[in-house]
């Protein structure tokens, strides 16, 4: 169904609700993805890969198209690389641990989400050492300022594509040309970025690419995982937990081969159903289209509040160097407050207080009272932004 | 008919080759591994017993690894 058709779900909950918080999790999700999962609850249902049977088989073909389909946008040449996990914390779970041991140097920005931040806080413990790069005021990162971070012991850069508070956009192909030119591995964050801007392995140097299902990708949650380039080996990577594949049965070691080395246990499957079907509307669709239609709005946002008198923004102020996530406050209100009178008076959903992002909020200067995130999605109309600039306006009104 | 194997790592890359088999418009069977060839609980590609050095060459095209061609 095209993003354009009238009969286009609109971004009206079943209650009725605005629904502002994309950037948390997309919805609704595209009437297919559903579909998809009934198709297999109702149709396939085996375990995938562990039984010899045509429904196993069936099973597991599906599984593996969707490792097609996810090499295929992100530009990775072998689609047995793809490795399936729970989300996008799970894959830099996988790759920070996995890599990482004693005497190791990571050089990560600010603007990280606690999902970077928190494995490697973990990770000091165990001996290693990570340079937190500072990022400008509006979030954005220098280049430079990664390069003149490597030490003899650097082994990786890890950086998030765009920030999930506001929307920044980081440097990533500069990076990644950086990270080449020293012989070092670089982990890319694509949680805010992936089924919006264009990511593509090889052109962007990057090793490891943790992405999740259920945001822009509008798949199902429970999806998502790493996808690790040809210069890693199996060796090179350990597995952050053993056990049953469907290969190699009569060994009670683990296989050292992709994807069954990452993938121990029974998949969701069913998830993934869902996640295929949201890739093939996402291809149907076009990325471009639907950046195109995000940044058109998110300029709108940008502009509107910027106008009204009290609203403090964050972030680059330009749709263009940014994803449709937009942070502001309204000057004398918390944005607590901010955000139960949107939900309670104007049946607007979005997300306010910090944003599982400490340190990002500390390079904007918005730790520790936090902010309010408008997170706008394929979904959203020119109306959705208006009705919710119209609803800031009146809050910011009574502050005056 | 006669047949042969493909014994395969995983059943990710037996599905690999099914989709190569599939362009290639070769005759395939994806099929639990037979117990005398191994111990292994998984899967691997049957195929047309003459179509095996045709496939070899494929595979090799590919660079896909596997671990041999049984004759069945």
């Amino acid at each position: 169904m095209k993003l354009n058709a009238p009969n286009f779900p609109s971004s009206r909950t079943k209650d009725g609700a605005l629904y502002l918080d994309n950037a948390a999790t997309s919805c609704p999700k595209p009437p297919e993805v559903a579909r998809g999962m009934v198709r297999f609850l109702e149709e396939t249902g085996a375990n995938p890969g562990r039984s010899g049977h045509r429904l196993s088989i069936e099973a597991a073909r599906l599984v593996y198209e969707t490792r097609v389909a996810i090499a295929e946008l992100f530009g990775a040449e072998d689609p047995l690389r793809v490795v399936f996990g729970l989300n996008v914390t799970d894959g830099l779970n996988l790759a920070l641990h996995g890599l990482l041991r004693a005497g190791d140097h990571v050089i990560t920005s600010s603007m990280e989400h606690n999902a970077v931040m928190r494995p490697l806080n973990e990770l000091a413990h165990a001996g290693v050492q990570t340079t937190k790069v500072a990022c400008n005021g509006d979030g954005s990162l220098d280049a430079n300022l990664v390069e003149a971070a490597i030490q003899s012991n650097t082994r990786l850069i890890v950086l998030n594509h765009a920030s999930n508070v506001c929307g920044t956009i980081l440097p990533v192909r500069e990076v990644g040309q950086i990270a080449r030119k020293h012989g070092l591995l670089f982990l890319l964050d694509s949680a805010q970025t992936a089924g919006v801007l264009p990511i593509d392995m090889e052109a962007d140097r990057i090793d490891l690419l943790a992405f999740t299902g259920h945001k822009s990708l509008y798949g199902p949650m429970g999806t998502g995982g790493l996808v690790v380039g040809p210069r890693l080996m199996p060796s090179q990577l350990l597995p952050q937990r053993q056990g049953g594949t469907g290969s190699r049965s009569e060994k009670e070691v683990q296989p050292d081969f992709f994807p069954d080395r990452y993938e121990s246990g029974t998949p969701n499957a069913l998830g993934l159903a869902g996640l295929l079907a949201a890739l093939n509307w996402l291809k149907e669709e076009g990325i471009e289209a639907i950046r195109e239609r995000e940044e058109a709005l998110c300029a709108e946002l940008l502009a509107a509040l910027g106008e009204i008198k009290g609203v403090e923004l964050y972030g680059t102020r330009d749709a263009s160097k940014q994803t449709a996530t937009v942070a502001f406050n309204i000057r004398g209100m918390e944005s607590s407050t901010v955000g139960l009178r949107l939900d309670e008076e104007f049946n607007i959903l979005c997300r306010v207080g910090l944003h599982c992002a400490p340190s990002a909020h500390r390079s904007l200067g918005s730790f520790p009272d936090g902010n309010v995130r408008f997170g706008l999605g394929a979904f959203n109309s020119l109306e959705d932004v208006r009705f919710a600039v119209d609803a800031v306006r009146q809050l910011a009104k009574e502050v005056r | 008919m006669d047949y042969a194997v493909i014994l395969v790592d995983s059943i990710s890359l037996g599905l690999r080759i099914e989709s190569l088999m599939k362009k290639e418009g070769l005759s395939y069977k994806l099929i639990p591994v037979p117990r005398h060839l191994s111990s292994d609980c998984g899967f691997c590609v049957r195929i047309l017993k003459e179509d095996s050095d045709t496939v070899q060459n494929l595979l090799q095209e590919h660079k896909i690894e596997i671990q041999a061609i049984e004759d069945l």
